[in-house]
């Protein structure tokens, strides 16, 4: 695919959706990706995803806002018309025709004579590694399978922008780690603009150049993987895109880049203010990873009892109630023989670190 | 195979249960058509002499050869009115809001509520010299003499497709429901339009649904004694009034029945043909 477009930028520019029935599916969303970017779409079921890319695709016209497209603003442009490929979330092959001919579809579509299509979707096979499925009908193969193709029949038209609609979500484990891995060998290949659709983290994170986070049709944050993972913005990022505590207090002083915190958990902390200015005195959300936290000796840190220990592999969490009665997770590498911790055990906990604690501003 | 021996496989269980259906199949179908069979291979009305002179008079008769062919002709003309009628409307139910297709579906189903005799009377009331569409385009000026709509094989087809139409147009709402709506949107993005989508999509995958309702409205018109009689007055003559003539005003029984042998086997054709491009075409609908 050396022959493909470097790949157009792509602009959302305000873009906000009311479906007919009243639902608010997008609200005043602005992405700006670059031409050859792979940007995941990351959030939690029914925030507005799809709806998002079948907006850029064409198939739902935006109540407002527009969609730019390398140079032009194609809003008034049809799907059929903007060169958008997609690859569905059910893959959507066409069930009568063979997988050769689902891959040069598009090139019928476009007037082009019989034996060049065979080549060219013989030539796609080949790159997403079926060179011997041409003949077969789509139930033939496997989950897989068919998501190669879907992905060759989307490629074969040559398009300026990729989406995919949450595609991994059928596949197992095994295949979703492979085709992952496939996806991105193709993108850096074709350098084709590729928007993923995902509400998996940890696809997000290990996938895209950046990820913008949905949470209720609102974008929460768009930034490079280790800027939604360690610098959240919003209290909904820091809880969606890992795992997290979430610790009530109170400001006692603050500054721009660090908040002293009293915990209702019963200790002071020092901690990132994320979501914007904290005002002393105000509540605050403290959000702690599992793995940020430690173990202390006395006086430090707040105190807790621990729960029940999960060991998951090369981690153990433990669940530790602290004096408020609240539930805190802390994880703990497996380094040799860890120190088993009792049901009922008393123990103290500390952030490892002032900015792996962030503050926002508690809402209510 | 023999992991599951709780499970049996579904040809092995007793047919006891299908007895009393095939008891009530043997007596009020098998052996009526038996004996029709028997009664036309009689050359005389008394069904002494046996032969096969029924048939020969009929394949030699240009009047009888000549309302078998218009009879079959006449379920092409329905078939083609209704296919051509109900694949939009079917088309339009899948793709509208919940309350258009109950809608929808009740002016699909309503034909059904209603006894023939009543619908083919108001097929009469609007086809009529004096009736509504000859009325109409009178008072409106654009026709002096009023049309000729009954009793012409126009006005039987149409009151005939409209009659049928429920037929054609739910095996087409079934099959157009099973196409998966993402195919359309997978054939748009990749640079088709509305017609090539429809012709290389939709309609290939509707096929098992076009067959359904094209042999059920075939069957039905083609049989239709009713509406055939009423809409076509004394003047067009379809095989089922000239198998009552024949049976019920000439009394010839053996030639009657040979009539209806030779229908059946002629509607069996037709439905075979159907059939056998429904299993050409059961390649595509699958999935
Ligand atoms: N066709 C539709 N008509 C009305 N509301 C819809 C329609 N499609 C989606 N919605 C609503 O819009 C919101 C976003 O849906 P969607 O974009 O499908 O979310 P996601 O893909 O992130 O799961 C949901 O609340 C959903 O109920
Ligand atoms: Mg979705």
């Amino acid at each position: 695919m050396a022959e493909a477009q470097g790949g157009r930028s792509l602009v959302v520019d305000a873009v906000t959706h009311r479906y007919p029935s009243g639902a608010l599916a997008v609200e005043n969303i602005n992405l700006d990706v670059k031409g050859g970017e792979i940007i995941a779409l990351l959030g939690p079921s029914g925030c507005g995803k799809t709806t998002l890319l079948r907006i850029i695709a064409g198939f739902i016209a935006q109540s407002q806002g527009r969609i730019i497209i390398g140079d032009d603003i194609v809003d008034a442009l049809p799907p059929n018309r903007r060169a958008v490929g997609i690859v569905f979330q059910n893959y959507a092959l066409f069930p009568h025709l063979s997988i050769s001919e689902n891959v040069g579809y598009g090139l019928a579509a476009r007037g082009i004579d019989k034996a060049t299509r065979q080549r060219e979707a013989q030539r796609l096979l080949e790159l997403v590694q079926l060179p011997a499925m041409a003949e077969r009908l789509p139930r033939q193969l496997s989950g897989g399978q068919q998501q190669r193709v879907a992905l060759a029949r989307a490629l074969a038209i040559k398009p300026s922008i990729l989406l995919l609609d949450e595609p991994f979500a059928a596949l197992d484990k095994n295949l979703r780690l492979d085709m992952q891995i496939e996806i991105k060998r193709l993108q850096r290949v074709s350098g084709i603009t590729t928007l993923i659709v995902t509400h998996d983290q940890e696809e997000a994170l290990s996938m895209a150049d950046r990820v913008a986070v949905l949470g209720h049709g609102k974008l929460e944050q768009f930034g490079t993987p280790s800027d939604v993972y360690d610098r959240p913005q919003t209290l909904f990022v820091n809880t969606f895109v890992g795992s997290s505590n979430r610790m009530p207090g109170v400001v006692i002083s603050a500054d721009r880049t660090a908040a002293k915190v009293r915990l209702d958990a019963g200790a002071e902390i020092i901690a990132r203010p994320a979501g914007g200015v904290l005002t002393e005195g105000g509540r605050v959300t403290v959000c702690i990873r599992p793995e940020h936290l430690q173990f202390v000796g006395d006086e430090t840190g707040f105190a807790g009892v621990v729960g029940m220990s999960l060991p998951l592999g090369a981690t153990v969490v433990h669940e530790v109630t602290t004096a408020d009665g609240s539930g805190v997770k802390i994880s703990q590498a497996r380094i040799g023989e860890t120190r088993a911790l009792e049901s009922g055990a008393a123990v103290r906990l500390a952030p490892l670190a002032p900015s792996l604690a962030n503050a926002f501003p508690a809402t209510l | 195979m023999g992991a599951a021996p709780a499970s049996r496989d579904v040809t092995s269980y007793g047919m006891g249960l299908a007895a009393p259906l095939a008891l009530f199949f043997l007596f009020f179908f098998v052996a009526p058509l038996l004996q029709l069979l028997w009664l036309s291979l009689h050359n005389d009305t008394a069904a002494l002499h046996w032969g096969l002179g029924q048939y020969l008079h009929f394949l030699t008769d240009p009047f009888s050869l000549s309302v078998l062919g218009s009879t079959l002709l006449l379920g092409a003309e329905v078939t083609a009115v209704c296919l051509v009628l109900g694949f939009p409307i079917a088309w339009l139910y899948q793709r509208v809001g919940p309350r258009l297709q109950t809608i929808i579906i009740l002016i699909v189903l309503l034909p059904l509520l209603t006894s023939v005799v009543v619908r083919t009377f108001a097929w009469i009331v609007i086809l009529g010299r004096q009736g509504i569409i000859n009325a109409t385009l009178q008072s409106l000026g654009i026709i002096d003499t009023p049309l000729k709509l009954l009793y012409t094989q126009f006005g039987v087809v149409i009151a005939l497709a409209q009659v049928q139409m429920p037929l054609m147009t739910l095996p087409l709402i079934t099959a157009l429901g099973r196409i998966d709506p993402n195919l359309d949107d997978a054939s748009c993005s990749l640079g088709a339009g509305s017609w090539r989508t429809f012709f290389r999509i939709v309609l290939p995958l509707s096929l098992p649904g076009v067959i359904a309702g094209c042999t059920l409205t075939y069957a039905a018109a083609i049989t239709a004694f009713i509406t055939q009689s009423l809409i076509g007055g004394g003047q067009m003559l379809f095989m089922p009034m000239y198998l009552y003539q024949q049976a019920s005003t000439l009394q010839n029984w053996p030639f009657a029945s040979a009539i209806s042998i030779i229908f059946l086997l002629a509607v069996l054709a037709v439905v075979s043909v159907f059939t056998t491009l429904g299993r050409l075409s059961r390649g595509y609908g699958g999935a």
